[in-house]
Formats: structure tokens, C-alpha cells, sequence
């Protein structure tokens, strides 16, 4: 028999099998299965979209004061718009020394055995374990009117140093427990290239910069663009460190409690949660879609 | 079809003549690991001299050492104090991997994911501050050479296995190395593309005449490509001959071994010149005294009963396409191994006789 004819008898019974079962199957699947998202759509409705959407309403209220629509107030008051350039601005900053500080540091200790390293990882890695208030006692510990910095410096000149209470120590602070996420996530990344790549460029004349400009950071990009994003997305959104240093620092965290406790200004508290969560949501989006643009390229 | 991967030999040349490559008492020791706190002989102190314009093929088993002997070369390991590398008449043990001028190709291809094939194979020339026009135009003859012409701008992740292995090699050699140094390259293909590059790599390091080191675990690729080979075992050289030497004349059980198929003959003693053997005798004049003659598959040949030298019974037959293998019990320990035509047709508990030419035979310094 041809192949021809074999085929042509084959053809309408496959097409049976592909009409008469195949997409009402996977329909069926679906209905038969549903019931079991109903914990979760019941929690998110309850518990995040209908309070969301309850302070997306809100954020459009009068501002107690001006009566200016609460969204307007944010993008055109000078007060509120320095308070999000300072928060976004100390966020990137966070990010970006973040990322270079603890990308060499991940990558070096990804790529080198050395006895103690498994203590000096563990060190590293102990921010993690402080809650934000913590962390600020830490910062004054460190830059505060009793720190060691002002300690010292009273030793040295007579006059105490300190920058906890600034933006500067709310730097300090957030890049304190920054820097061991981006540790373990670079670390995670190194281990999994493929050393090879590396010493193909090394054969091939290329420096220990070329190396890593060429080989190692397009390898490992996608590991620091995901952890840049959410180093930018924390400090956005912590709290607890500068409550702790003193809720002087302009930053959206401390605004947004200053209007919801101390004024009862609804309208101003949910427009500024709501731009707060837009920013970092659209910078974990934009994270998300660079660091896809290489995943399934490895050769 | 294996296609001729060389279009143009002259313009392929190396731009300066081949050189030879000197290892002198190269060993290397690995500290021991938390496990075990015994350091570990990777590699025993070892010389190898290749010729200019040799290809060295270094075969055997993992954990042999042949990798870190290829290491060692690169420049991506250093030898233990004592051990030299010299490239023609230059020292260069103490430069990194980027001072030696040596070109790799990786088991795993080791390609730039994030640069197509153009820049994959411009790496080099880019590094070493070639003009874009210089660069254009050797990658145009590498691209031509291993026929990847249309791809220069494809992706690597899009490429097929071969097609890998081929920017991988344009890569290696876009630089013009002093020494081409091979990884396994064709470990992780299948067995047709593998034997279709075999010969297009056969090709070019010939008429490319350039000093190479080939890494490999298969005997038939080490046979193809080598102009010698070192065949090693636990760290060190069992033996280093040209392909015919160490096929025909294996220095030792080891190599004979796992150089091909090799039967063990067990001589139970002389009588009237003749040597007793399991299911028979020999006729031979050399070899008295000797407990163990050894002889390949392919060089036993089934002949009718009455003639044969040896008898033994069919316990099986392996069809492979060209021929068959046939397990022959002739009251031996382990039964002979026989290469016969593919056409004859044998039977399991047939009983057939052999017989081996004495040309055929070997024996080995180190048999026991």
C-alpha cells in the first residue's frame, strides 16, 4: 500500500478522535478541578482585591486639608513629591551598590574553597534574621549619638560624628540586610555556570576584566537583575528600620504612617500606598521581563 | 556523507610554523578534601614530546589523567613543583591559560550564549585588537572552512549539536593558536554526527598541520585522528606508538585491552613445536616458553574441523552489520572471541574449528 493511502484512511478517524474528544477533555479537567481554587480566590478577594480596590477609591478622596483629589496632592505637592524621589532614589542606590558590593563577593565565594567559609557564609548571611527594627538599633549602634563612629570620633576631634537619623543610615541600614540576599542569589547563579565558558575566554586571550564583563555578568544577568529588583522593591517598602532611626527621613513608608496616624488624612495615607505599590510592582514586572531575555539560551 | 570541511588549505595555514610541545616531569597532586585527607596522584611525573605538526591523541579510561595532562598544557593547571611545559623553545609553565596562545574545544562547546555565531568566533580576534576588517575577513574564512555559511547570525542556542562543535572549532582557530587543544569534543554527540565530524576534524588537523592534543575515552576516534597515541592508565603513560603500534603491539594487558577486543590464549605446555592450548595447539616457532599468547578477534578465522588448530563449541553470535562476533567455548575460562564474515551463518552449539595465523599472535611483557 502507497503511503498515500495508508494515510488517507487514517486521516478521518484520527479527525473523530481530535473533534469529538480532545478539547471538551480539557475543558472538563478544568470544571472538575475548579472548586479547588475556591480557598484561594475567596482569600485573595477577601483579604487583598476588595481592600485594594476599596484604596484605589480612596486614594482619589479629598485631601483633608486642600480638598485636592489624593493622587493630584501626591504628583504636584512639593512635600510629598520629595518624599517619593528620596525613597525611589535611595531604593536604586540600595540596588545598585547592593548588586556590585555582593556580586563580586557572591561570585568569589561561589568559585573559591577556602577553610571557614562555610562560618563566613553563615556570618554573611545573618541580616537575614534580623527584623527591620533590628536593624536600625543596628545603625545607631554603629552611626548614632552613642555609636562607635561618634565614640570614636570624639577621641580623635572632640566633636561626635553621627549619621544614623539621615538618609544616609537608612542607606546603611537598608543595604546592611540588601547584601546578603543578593549573596545567596549570585552565589546560587555562579554555581550553576558552566565554568567552561570561562576558561574558553580565558583561552582565548581575554583578561580576568574581559572575563567578567564578557562571560560572567551576561551569564549571571538575569540572577542580578531579580535580585537588584527585589533589593529595590524592599527598600521601597520597609518600615521598621527607619520607625526605628527616627521618623524625621522623608521616605513614602514613614509619609504614609504620618498621614493614616497622626492626621487621619485617609485620602492622602491610600493615594501614596497606592503609587508606593505601583512603582515596585512596574519595577518587578520590567525585573521579571530582562531577566527571561536570555532563560533557554544557554548553549 | 562526510562533506570536506577544507576548502582552501594555503589560506587556512597557520601564520607561523608549527611547533613542538615538551611536558617534562609534569605530575600533579590534588590537596586531599574534607572526605578524605589523603592527597590524590591525579597525574604521576610524566614526559611527552609531541612533534610539530603532530596530532597526540591521549586515550583511556576516566580518572586516567589525560584531562589533567591536556590541563596542565592549557595553562588552566599548574603542575607539581618540578614539572615544565615548554611550547618550541619557550618555557611557559608559570603563564595563565590567555599568555599561551593555545586554542580549546570543550566537550560541552563552552559557546557564548549570549553572542551569535559571528561573535562567537570573533571573541579572539576582538581581544587581541584585530581591525573590524581584519576580523571580517577571518571570520568569513572560518565560517567558509567549517561550513557554517547563512548561520553567522543565528543564535548558538539555535544550533543542532554539530553545528555547536563546528563555531566552537572556527573559534579555537580564528586566533591562529600555537597549540589546538581538544576536551572530548565529540562526547556529547550522537554516534552518526560524531563519526561525520571525526573525519572533517581528521581533515583539517592534517592539512592544517598544527601541534595538537586530542582527549578522548574512544578507541576508534583515537585510532582516526592520531598521528601517535598515549594510551593511560592511573595517572600515568601505558604505552605512546603510532596507532598500528599500539593496536598490533600492545605493551600491555591493559592496552590490549582497551585498545579493541583481545583474546588470552593460556599455554599449558609444548609438545613436538607445538604450543597446547585450550580446545587445541598451536603450531608456532617462536614464543616457547611463554604462559600467554594473545591474538585479536578479526585474526581467527573458522575453518572446517578436520584442518583446524583448535575446536571449540558456538555458545553465541552478535550480528554488527560488516560482520559477527561469535563466542566460541574451547574449555577455556572465557570463552574466544572470533570475527567472522556476516554472510556465514553459525548456530549456537555448533561446534566449529579455528585457526590463527602465527603473525597473528603477540605476547606481552607484562602479561601474568
Amino acid at each position: 500500500m502507497s503511503p498515500d493511502r495508508r494515510e488517507s484512511r487514517r486521516q478521518p478517524r484520527s479527525g473523530a478522535v481530535f473533534e469529538g474528544r480532545s478539547v471538551p477533555k480539557g475543558r472538563r479537567r478544568l470544571r472538575g478541578w475548579s472548586w479547588m481554587l475556591a480557598p484561594a480566590l475567596g482569600f485573595f478577594l477577601a483579604f487583598w482585591l476588595l481592600p485594594f480596590v476599596r484604596l484605589i477609591v480612596m486614594g482619589a478622596g479629598p485631601d483633608n486639608n486642600t480638598g485636592i483629589a489624593g493622587y493630584w496632592m501626591v504628583l504636584t505637592h512639593e512635600q510629598y513629591l520629595s518624599s517619593l524621589m528620596s525613597t525611589l532614589l535611595l531604593s536604586i542606590a540600595v540596588s545598585v551598590s547592593a548588586v556590585l558590593i555582593a556580586g563580586f563577593c557572591g561570585y568569589f565565594l561561589a568559585r573559591h574553597q577556602f577553610p571557614g567559609k562555610s562560618w563566613l557564609l553563615s556570618m554573611l548571611t545573618f541580616p537575614l534574621a534580623f527584623p527591620g527594627v533590628v536593624v536600625g538599633f543596628l545603625v545607631i549602634m554603629l552611626g548614632g549619638r552613642q555609636g562607635a563612629l561618634a565614640q570614636l570620633s570624639l577621641w580623635a576631634t572632640g566633636e561626635r560624628w553621627t549619621f544614623a537619623y539621615s538618609l544616609t543610615g537608612l542607606f546603611v541600614g537598608y543595604l546592611y540586610f540588601s547584601i546578603p540576599r543578593v549573596i545567596m542569589t549570585v552565589m546560587a547563579a555562579c554555581e550553576k555556570m558552566d565554568t567552561s565558558l570561562e576558561e574558553a575566554a580565558r583561552s582565548l586571550g581575554a583578561n580576568t576584566r574581559q572575563v567578567v564583563v564578557d562571560v560572567i555578568i551576561p551569564a549571571i544577568r538575569p540572577a542580578l537583575i531579580s535580585t537588584g529588583a527585589i533589593c529595590f522593591a524592599t527598600s521601597m517598602g520597609a518600615f521598621g528600620t527607619v520607625f526605628t532611626l527616627g521618623t524625621r527621613i522623608n521616605v513614602v513608608p514613614i509619609a504614609i504612617y504620618g498621614e493614616f496616624t497622626n492626621y487621619a488624612n485617609f485620602a492622602m495615607a491610600a493615594a501614596l500606598s497606592v503609587i508606593l505599590g505601583l512603582v515596585t510592582w512596574i519595577s518587578l514586572f520590567f525585573a521579571r521581563r530582562l531577566s527571561g531575555e536570555y532563560v533557554g539560551g544557554g548553549a | 556523507m562526510a562533506t570536506n570541511i577544507v576548502r582552501n588549505e594555503n589560506s587556512n595555514r597557520p601564520a607561523t610554523a608549527p611547533i613542538s610541545l615538551r611536558l617534562r616531569h609534569c605530575g600533579r597532586t590534588f590537596p586531599g578534601t574534607r572526605g578524605s585527607h589523603a592527597p590524590h596522584v591525579a597525574l604521576q611525573p610524566l614526559d611527552l614530546d609531541v612533534e610539530p605538526g603532530e596530532t597526540l591523541v591521549l586515550l583511556g579510561p576516566s580518572g586516567c589523567g589525560k584531562t589533567t595532562t591536556l590541563r596542565i598544557i592549557s595553562g588552566l593547571e599548574q603542575p607539581d613543583i618540578g614539572g615544565q611545559v615548554w611550547f618550541g623553545e619557550e618555557d611557559v609553565t608559570q603563564l595563565p591559560i590567555e599568555k599561551r596562545d593555545v586554542g580549546m574545544v570543550f566537550q560541552n562547546y563552552a559557546l557564548f550564549p549570549n553572542m551569535n555565531v559571528e561573535a562567537n568566533i570573533a571573541y579572539g580576534l576582538r581581544i587581541r585588537g584585530l581591525s573590524p576588517d581584519d576580523i571580517r575577513r577571518r571570520v568569513g574564512e572560518m565560517v567558509d572552512m567549517v561550513h557554517l555559511n547563512g548561520l553567522e547570525r543565528r543564535p548558538v542556542h539555535e544550533l543542532s549539536g554539530g553545528q555547536k562543535q563546528r563555531v566552537a572549532l572556527a573559534r579555537a582557530l580564528a586566533v591562529r593558536p600555537r597549540v589546538l587543544l581538544f576536551d572530548e569534543p565529540l562526547a556529547a554527540l550522537d554516534a552518526k554526527l560524531r563519526d561525520r565530524l571525526r573525519v572533517d576534524i581528521g581533515q583539517l588537523l592534517r592539512s592544517l598541520g598544527i601541534t595538537s592534543v586530542y582527549v578522548t575515552h574512544d578507541q576508534a576516534e583515537a585510532m582516526a585522528l592520531g598521528d601517535r597515541i598515549a594510551v593511560m592508565e592511573n595517572g600515568r603513560i601505558a604505552q605512546l606508538g603510532t596507532p598500528r603500534e599500539i593496536y598490533h603491539h600492545p605493551g600491555s594487558a591493559f592496552v590490549a585491552d582497551f585498545i579493541g577486543s583481545v583474546n588470552r590464549l593460556e599455554i599449558k605446555g609444548a609438545e613436538e613445536g607445538q604450543l597446547m592450548v585450550a580446545g587445541g595447539r598451536l603450531s608456532v616457532a617462536r614464543y616457547h616458553g611463554a604462559s600467554v599468547l594473545y591474538c585479536r578477534p578479526e585474526d581467527i578465522e573458522v575453518c572446517p574441523v578436520t584442518q583446524a588448530a583448535i575446536t571449540g563449541r558456538v555458545l553465541q553470535t552478535f550480528f554488527l552489520g560488516q560482520s559477527q562476533r561469535l563466542f566460541v567455548d574451547t574449555g577455556a575460562e572465557t570463552p574466544l572471541q572470533v570475527e567472522s564474515p556476516s554472510r556465514e551463518q553459525w548456530l549456537p552449539g555448533q561446534t566449529i574449528g579455528l585457526s590463527i595465523a602465527e603473525e597473528a599472535l603477540f605476547s606481552i611483557a607484562d602479561a601474568q
